[in-house]
């Protein structure tokens, strides 16, 4: 149906609130993954808009790997305290302490995919069939052809060559005992729909997000934020600059980049001009090699 | 230090999403007519290959050992494509332009991913159909019209290219468009237009150059721009399926009780009388809201939550119609099939059915009718089972009525999707026929 009379953001607010409303009408037991990133709080606003008056059918879970930026903890717990909804943590120190996963050790070492074993475990434990994710198939080639409903196996696996059909907006959530879905209701979204759609609503975010001078250090071409977490090489000299962040993830392996964009309009304006993708620019994760988010998604990464 | 290189371009087209439309497209053709160069050129020229990408293309583009920059590699996504030069799923893809965001599915194009093309068309509002110039209207361009067309897409767009291997000739364009013309059915919902384009050079797709000045139509990307609502495709019936009760349970909304959805068709503002099904009785809308907020009226695609002014029992897979014209409701229907699944559908047997918001039982009673896939002709089939890929009449009996309009009319009231009992895959793609 060609949709005439709404606006591109309402049209994906529209079908997201869709999306929604299916999961949690089709699976017993959804969770919302909740990382106080912008596609998160995105979620969270379009899931307030899909069932409002009532609260959230559904509690949020943080994936916390420990590395985070002080201020998105901060932001985090502010929000679930003004929205009054529940949140489970689930931690990757603990996931390493009772010896689920190995910790990296050295400069490049980073939690980042240790993060799938422990997101694995929180859905068996509480035994979630849903895990809701703010993923856009605009990221990452690998995730252009996953579904909006992507089914996991008992192994939490993600198989892409057998993933099943998806027509019209007939989801189909059915599944069988210890299998459960990833659904990605901001599939259809590319950055700029998110930037603007924040813009429009007048949506809170992190003050990560806008420039501001902070302490940097380049390595590889990425400027890295100094922390206990990081070992630095030598050479690499810590500097101040006038930086912002444009995703938000765990703080071994999210770059800032130089701007001077303080305001979401003049973000806007710099993303509009800007010819570098999203994770490209800030996400040392996805240059380790060609099929790298591919790989990560198959074991079970959001 | 090094700063990170940041590429500034002069953008013009800011894409401000605030006043632009949703235009979802599907293609099809195969590895040799460009298909990939074409979406390469509409994502490159309108300035979405972003440099990080362009890297990764020029590392894959030494470790396959290729010579050139394929732009193939910007699209096809998993490892075992890219090693088999293949495309094995749908992609989506997403570019812009001044006036409107593109949600574009590409599909694979050999005859053994039919249910990749259905699955793209299923969605899309248009579909460019990618014919080389140098091989005319081949089969499997006939297939790929065929079944955009089953598929209800409102816009056929055949793009002729490689012109640039044809010495730009109109001669050439014309006998492969009368071709075309001569083939299609008399009669259709879906209307059809024709561009001749060379994806290599960047011909008719973002700009046009001079290469055609006998071509008087628009480049492709203004042509799409430019697309309208087909009139034939316009079903202006109201049809709310509920996918949801609202009941807040709080003391501050004690009584609410609000029906959430999604518009599949029509309009319907505060006031408006409805009638809503299985229970055939019919109230008035008291309020809608959007994310909590009142409004005073709701068009497609939009998703409100509706509050009524008697207390009808409604819930999940009820359908709330225009009490001028409420959908049809019966457990026999006959329906175009298409199946998804290695595991061939079997008469008689027993699968789920997915019908807007409703899952019935359902057991597929015949199958006489099966797509040629070759001569596009529905042939008598004495076979009891259909194939992968299969595409059949069949008629169809439900465990409980379901509440639907044609395909032809509603493409959402009008789908369903079959699913087996056991493993709970989807196994096969249904449009109600009369």
């Amino acid at each position: 149906m060609l949709c005439e009379e709404i606006d591109t953001l309402t049209y994906l607010e529209a079908e997201s609130i869709n999306i929604l409303r299916e999961l949690v009408a089709e699976c017993e037991k959804p969770v919302l993954l909740f990382s106080a990133g912008k596609d998160s709080i995105v979620v969270l606003h379009l899931a307030l808009k899909a069932f409002a008056p009532a609260k959230l059918p559904f509690p949020l879970m943080h994936v916390d790997t420990g590395h985070n930026f002080p201020e998105t903890i901060e932001f985090r717990d502010r929000k679930l305290a003004e929205i009054d909804e529940k949140l489970i943590i689930a931690s990757v120190q603990k996931s390493i302490d009772d010896g689920r996963v190995d910790e990296q050790s050295g400069p490049y070492a980073s939690r980042n995919r240790l993060q799938s074993v422990t997101l694995l475990d929180a859905i068996k434990e509480h035994g979630f069939d849903v895990a809701i994710g703010g993923a856009r198939r605009d990221e990452e080639r690998a995730r252009a052809k996953e579904r909006i409903f992507s089914h996991r196996d008992a192994f939490g696996q993600w198989d892409p060559k057998n993933q099943r059909p998806e027509l019209w907006s007939l989801y189909n959530g059915r599944h069988r005992q210890g299998e459960h879905f990833r659904v990605f209701p901001l599939s259809n979204w590319t950055e700029m729909d998110i930037w603007q759609y924040i813009l429009r609503e007048n949506i809170e975010i992190p003050e990560l997000y806008f420039a501001k001078k902070r302490k940097v250090f380049d390595r590889n071409g990425m400027l890295l934020t100094p922390s206990s977490f990081i070992e630095n090489l030598p050479g690499e000299e810590i500097f101040e600059a006038s930086v912002r962040y444009r995703t938000i993830g765990d703080a071994t392996c999210t770059a800032a980049i130089p701007s001077e964009a303080d305001t979401l309009e003049k973000v806007i304006e710099e993303i509009i001009a800007t010819r570098t993708s999203e994770r490209g620019q800030s996400r040392a994760d996805d240059k380790t090699s060609e099929a790298a988010m591919e790989d990560r998604k198959r074991e079970g990464y959001f | 230090m090094t700063i990170m290189n940041q590429v500034k371009t002069d953008n013009s087209s800011s894409t401000l999403a605030s006043n632009s439309t949703v235009l979802r497209i599907v293609t099809a053709g195969s590895v040799d007519n460009g298909k990939s160069t074409l979406i390469g050129r509409l994502l490159y020229d309108s300035k979405k290959i972003l440099q990080d990408q362009l890297e990764n293309i020029e590392a894959a583009k030494e470790r396959y050992g290729n010579e050139t920059i394929n732009l193939a590699f910007l699209t096809d996504g998993l490892r075992a494509e890219r090693e088999q030069g293949i495309t094995i799923d749908v992609a989506y893809r997403y570019f812009t332009s001044d006036k409107r965001k593109y949600i574009l599915a590409d599909c694979p194009g050999h005859i053994q991913y039919t249910k990749n093309m259905v699955t793209g068309a299923s969605t899309a509002d248009a579909a460019i159909i990618l014919i080389d110039a140098k091989a005319g209207f081949i089969e499997q361009s006939r297939r790929h019209t065929y079944l955009s067309m089953l598929l209800g897409v409102s816009h056929v767009i055949f793009a002729i290219n490689k012109m640039d291997l044809m010495d730009y000739s109109k001669d050439t364009y014309e006998a492969i468009r009368s071709e075309i013309v001569d083939w299609l059915p008399k009669e259709s919902n879906s209307d059809y237009h024709f561009i001749p384009i060379s994806a290599l050079e960047g011909d008719n797709i973002v700009k046009k150059l001079d290469n055609m000045p006998w071509y008087e139509g628009e480049a492709l990307i203004d042509f799409l721009d430019n697309l309208q609502v087909n009139p034939k495709n316009v079903f202006d019936h109201f049809r709310f399926p509920v996918q949801w009760v609202v009941r807040p349970q709080s003391n501050e909304f004690h009584d609410f009780r609000g029906y959430a959805g999604t518009v599949a068709s029509g309009h319907v503002s505060v006031g408006d009388e409805v009638t809503v099904l299985p229970s055939g009785l019919s109230t008035k809308v008291k309020s809608i809201q959007i994310g909590g907020k009142d409004v005073e009226k709701v068009s497609p695609g939009l998703s409100p939550t509706i509050l009524l002014e008697d207390d009808l029992d409604i819930s999940r897979g009820s359908l709330i119609c225009a009490k001028a014209k409420p959908a049809l409701s019966d457990n026999r229907i006959n329906a175009v099939v298409t199946w998804l699944n290695a595991k061939p559908a079997q008469t008689g047997k027993r699968y789920w059915l997915k019908h807007s918001t409703r899952w019935v039982k359902v057991i597929i009673e015949d199958l006489n009718n099966e797509l040629n896939l070759h001569s596009l002709n529905f042939e008598e089939s004495s076979s009891s089972s259909l194939e992968l890929n299969g595409i059949a009449k069949v008629s169809l009996n439900c465990s409980e009525e379901i509440y639907y309009d044609l395909y032809e009319d509603n493409r959402t009231t009008g789908s369903f999707i079959i699913v087996d009992e056991n493993n709970f895959e989807t196994v096969g793609a249904g449009m109600i026929t009369a």
